[in-house]
């Protein structure tokens, strides 16, 4: 049982054929976490992918792993009674923005607060991609799709403050185009014990196809995202020589010729809440939107709870016997009645 | 042993310890503590019952406040009844005045004691259970078990003493099989069942729900049941909670969800998913009166269509619904036995009155019950991959393959099937072939149901058919038919798909069949659906309320008129 056969990219492809579109972000996530789960050192049996429907919850037929296609929008529930059923699984849910934050809105903030022990993998591309093109609820205001020629009238979400403020204890976000990241965000959500949130920059060739181009760039990229790493100033720009100094709680961008290292904010993943709260809100192109992990705290997780309570009913009333179940009422007894 | 279990705890006459007696039907005795009482419940009572009037609390300003402009004990309107005029509170005073140290407002608190004690002499039950239930809830206050002592034993020598009461209500010693009872109402034996179908099964239980009258109270009593490994999740809502449900039982769990009709509706495709990744689950539907919100707290059976039929495209599944309160254990254990061995959500209708009400119910031994089957593929099932959707040539049920199992990694879902591999196909035949093979197994359940008994003759002019709570009303409609030389047979369906495999037979043997219950004609429809030929008299009612004994009985009477 101890010793975890190693595994490589190979033993995590699925003999099903890909059907996501040519030049999908979808593919190269898939190829990421093919390459990433062996790291983990995970029996490959223990791990299960879960989605919705959508473009990115094909996903668990790609991946030679145990996985549920479930429905629109439910995917965080199936993976909370999974979890429940056995805690020993490593569970994956991959979601998109219709999936996760429109028809599965509810459950999305709800598995977050519960801070039940699973990863969640939104894969945002900020419109519908299955249903062929209508705005979703991370599209940018005016966009027009086919469900809104006249440009969409909607206030977006955002995912991270969504995320914050449904109390998740781990929060990242990468994108589709820069893999080592991903891999290292990945890496940390499988470490982190309980709810685990990243949210991936994702390209829809199709239908919104570089709708994250000023960030996804590599011409533009420096200038427009800034990493965020624990204990260090959040310095960007293609020559290093900018950072974020918050004042007046607004993140302000600052030159690093003309200020003092300690007036830097300084990325902190235990800090309170409003913190990576101010992160999340950073767009562009007022300011470089941040990627990397926001938040990173422990909490106790709700399976380990539940556990716990079992545990110390077991304790107080002794393992359960059925015969002591039943008899535990007022009670009375009828006597056989000779004809 | 199941199959007789099924009937073996039929309610007889229930005494609710409250200052009302409701007998689950027209109650024989109203005991009213009040004008407001006596206005709200003596429509109930039975035409000729007894009505116990306390009159200390029947003054102007009372009768007044409860709206009534004359008083009835003065202007005939109880005409109807027997009416017993007893100062309650008077007595019982008198019965307490040797206690020291108490208000008079905490010894009339125990009034109801009085009454209850007075009931139990009409009913001829023995006072000690409940003198020893009032110890262990009063446990360190001695003053108050006393007097409540004290005020049972008063109103019970009240009974015996005077000579007024021409009525004494014998229940029978040989009315119940000899053995140790207790009461439960529906939802405790739901819970009861759940517990014991998980512990025979070898597996922990996980209960997935949200909050909905009336089906709130098995989460609040497994949520006591932890020790067992019983594991409840109150979800964000309706489909959260279903889905978890799928969830924990993909994962290996004997798994099960709560609702009413409402939150059915709410579950609905979600439930199509489980029929599609043909996963066992059960799922119960304690019904109330709709639709819509309806009348939340009020009771019905027209939930049977729904679920039936109430997802898209064609979605079999098993349908259960228990008869009485201590029915829904075994019906509870019935669900898990044919959702493991079919591998499918099995539906359990239940409803408000028996959710609520409490019958007797036979203690079992656990011993007896049989251990339920539950194998979990662990190696590959064909040469070289693994099969999760090869069935089983008896039982037509896939395999239940959980993660965790090396080698058997395979991906399930919502999307149509090739058949054996499971994976994603939308060729016709296919489709074709699995939509049957759903079917098959849900109808090759048939093969282990009990068949259901027939009550009266086997053979002759008139059957009654019913399902659910209305058990209790139909069958004593059916024995006081005998009282006026008339005659007709009963069945009382618990399994109502697939049917008991004798149930055509037996249709076969009457003239004429009636089928009363609390919808417009829902299992007049499915009878109508399986057996086109004959015809279905129907007796409907919709009022929130249960079928009467008398609903039934004057309908059979109407029909057989002239018939002796
Ligand atoms: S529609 Fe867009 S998101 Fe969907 S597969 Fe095609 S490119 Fe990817």
């Amino acid at each position: 049982m101890s010793d975890i056969p190693k595994l490589t990219r190979k033993d995590f492809i699925s003999h099903r054929s890909v059907r996501w579109c040519p030049g999908c972000g979808d593919y190269a996530i898939l190829a990421q976490l093919q390459r990433t789960l062996p790291e983990l050192g995970i029996p490959k049996e223990n791990i299960v992918f879960i989605s919705g429907i959508g473009c990115s919850s094909r996903f668990p037929y790609y991946m030679n792993t145990y996985g549920f296609h479930s429905i629109h929008g439910r995917a965080p529930t199936l993976a909370t009674g999974l979890k429940i059923a056995n805690p020993d699984l490593s569970i994956w849910v991959i979601t998109g923005d219709g999936d996760g934050l429109s028809i599965g809105g509810n459950h999305f903030i709800h598995a977050m607060r519960r801070n039940i022990d699973i990863n969640v993998i939104l894969f945002n591309n900020r419109i519908y991609g299955l249903t062929k093109g209508q705005y979703s609820p991370t599209s940018p205001q005016g966009l027009r799709t086919k469900s809104s020629p006249m440009g969409s009238l909607e206030t977006p979400f955002n995912p991270i403050s969504i995320a914050l403020a449904s109390e998740a204890t781990f929060i990242a976000r990468t994108f589709d185009t820069d893999l080592k990241h991903m891999a290292k965000m990945i890496k940390r959500a499988y470490a982190h014990k309980g709810i685990s949130f990243i949210e991936i920059y994702q390209n829809c060739v199709i239908f919104n196809n570089k709708t994250w181009d000023y960030a996804t760039n590599r011409k533009t990229r420096a200038e427009n995202v800034v990493e965020l790493e624990h204990g260090k100033p959040l310095i960007f720009g293609k020559n290093k020589d900018k950072a974020i100094r918050i004042k007046t709680f607004e993140p302000e961008i600052v030159s690093l010729d003309e200020v003092d290292e300690e007036q830097l904010m300084i990325h902190d993943e235990q800090a309170p809440s409003a913190i990576p709260y101010l992160l999340s809100r950073m767009r562009h192109p007022n300011l470089p939107e941040p990627i990397g992990v926001f938040r990173d705290v422990q909490m106790p997780t709700y399976e380990q709870g539940l556990l716990a309570q079992i545990d110390e009913a077991i304790q107080k009333k002794g393992e359960g016997k059925l015969s002591d179940l039943y008899h535990s009422a007022d009670m009375w007894t009828v006597e056989s009645t000779k004809e | 042993m199941l199959l007789e279990s099924f009937y073996s705890d039929l309610p007889k006459i229930i005494i609710a310890s409250e200052d009302i007696l409701t007998p689950g039907d027209q109650p024989r005795v109203l005991i009213a503590m009040n004008p407001a009482a006596l206005k709200a419940n003596i429509a109930d009572l039975e035409p000729g019952g007894t009505a116990i009037i306390n009159i200390d609390t029947f003054t102007a300003g009372n009768l007044k406040k409860a709206g009534y402009d004359s008083n009835p004990l003065k202007d005939g309107s109880l005409a109807g009844y027997r009416i017993f005029e007893v100062p309650i509170i008077t007595l019982n005073r008198n019965a307490l005045a040797k206690i020291e140290g108490m208000t008079q407002r905490q010894i009339d608190r125990s009034g109801n004691m009085f009454a209850l004690g007075l009931a139990f002499w009409l009913f001829d039950r023995p006072l000690k259970p409940t003198k020893e239930f009032i110890a262990k809830k009063f446990v360190k206050k001695t003053k108050v078990i006393e007097a409540n002592h004290i005020a049972l034993q008063a109103g019970y020598n009240y009974g015996n003493i005077t000579r007024r009461f021409q009525v004494r209500y014998r229940i029978k010693p040989a009315a119940l099989k000899p053995g140790t009872y207790r009461r439960v109402t529906g939802n405790q034996a739901i819970a009861l069942g759940l517990v014991t179908a998980a512990k025979k099964a070898g597996k922990p239980l996980f209960y997935g729900t949200y909050p909905i009258t009336p089906a709130s109270d098995i989460l609040h009593h497994l949520a006591t049941m932890k020790n067992f490994d019983v594991r409840t999740f109150q979800a964000e809502d309706e489909i959260a909670a279903i889905g978890s449900v799928i969830g924990a039982a993909y994962g290996g769990a004997i798994a099960a969800t709560g609702s009413s009709g409402p939150g059915i509706a709410l579950k609905t495709e979600a439930i199509n998913l489980a029929v599609m990744a043909e996963l066992p689950m059960v799922i119960i539907n304690v019904q109330r009166s709709g639709p819509s919100t309806g009348m939340p707290t009020k009771t019905e059976q027209a939930d049977l269509l729904q679920v039936m039929f109430g997802r898209n495209s064609e979605s079999p599944v098993p349908v259960l619904a228990a008869s009485t309160p201590g029915n829904c254990f075994y019906i509870a254990l019935e669900a898990v036995r044919l959702a493991v061995r079919a591998s499918v959500p099995v539906f359990v209708l239940s409803d408000s009155y028996l959710a609520n009400s409490a019958s007797p119910w036979l203690i079992p031994n656990p011993d007896d019950i049989p251990n339920i089957e539950v194998s979990h593929p662990t190696k590959l099932n064909s040469d070289d991959e693994f099969l999760p959707f090869k069935r089983d040539t008896e039982t037509m049920a896939p395999l239940w393959a959980i993660p965790g199992t090396p080698g058997l990694e395979h991906r399930v879902g919502g999307l149509a099937k090739e058949p054996e591999t499971g994976d994603v196909s939308y060729l016709p035949e296919h489709n074709q072939q699995l939509m049957e093979e759903r079917l098959e197994k849900v109808e090759k359940l048939a093969d282990v149901i009990p068949e259901v008994p027939i009550f009266g003759q086997t053979k002759g002019d008139m059957l009654v058919i019913s399902w659910g709570s209305t058990f209790g009303a139909v069958r004593t409609a059916v024995e006081r038919l005998e009282k006026s030389n008339m005659v007709a047979s009963h069945v009382h369906l618990h399994h109502l798909n697939p049917f008991p495999p004798n149930l055509g037979n037996i249709l076969n043997q009457f003239k004429r069949i009636l089928v009363p219950e609390l919808n417009m004609g829902q299992l007049s429809l499915l009878l109508k659906r399986r057996f086109p030929e004959h015809t279905y008299l129907k007796l409907n009612k919709m009022q929130g309320r249960p079928l009467m004994i008398k609903d039934v009985l004057d309908k059979l009477k109407e029909l057989l008129g002239g018939v002796k």
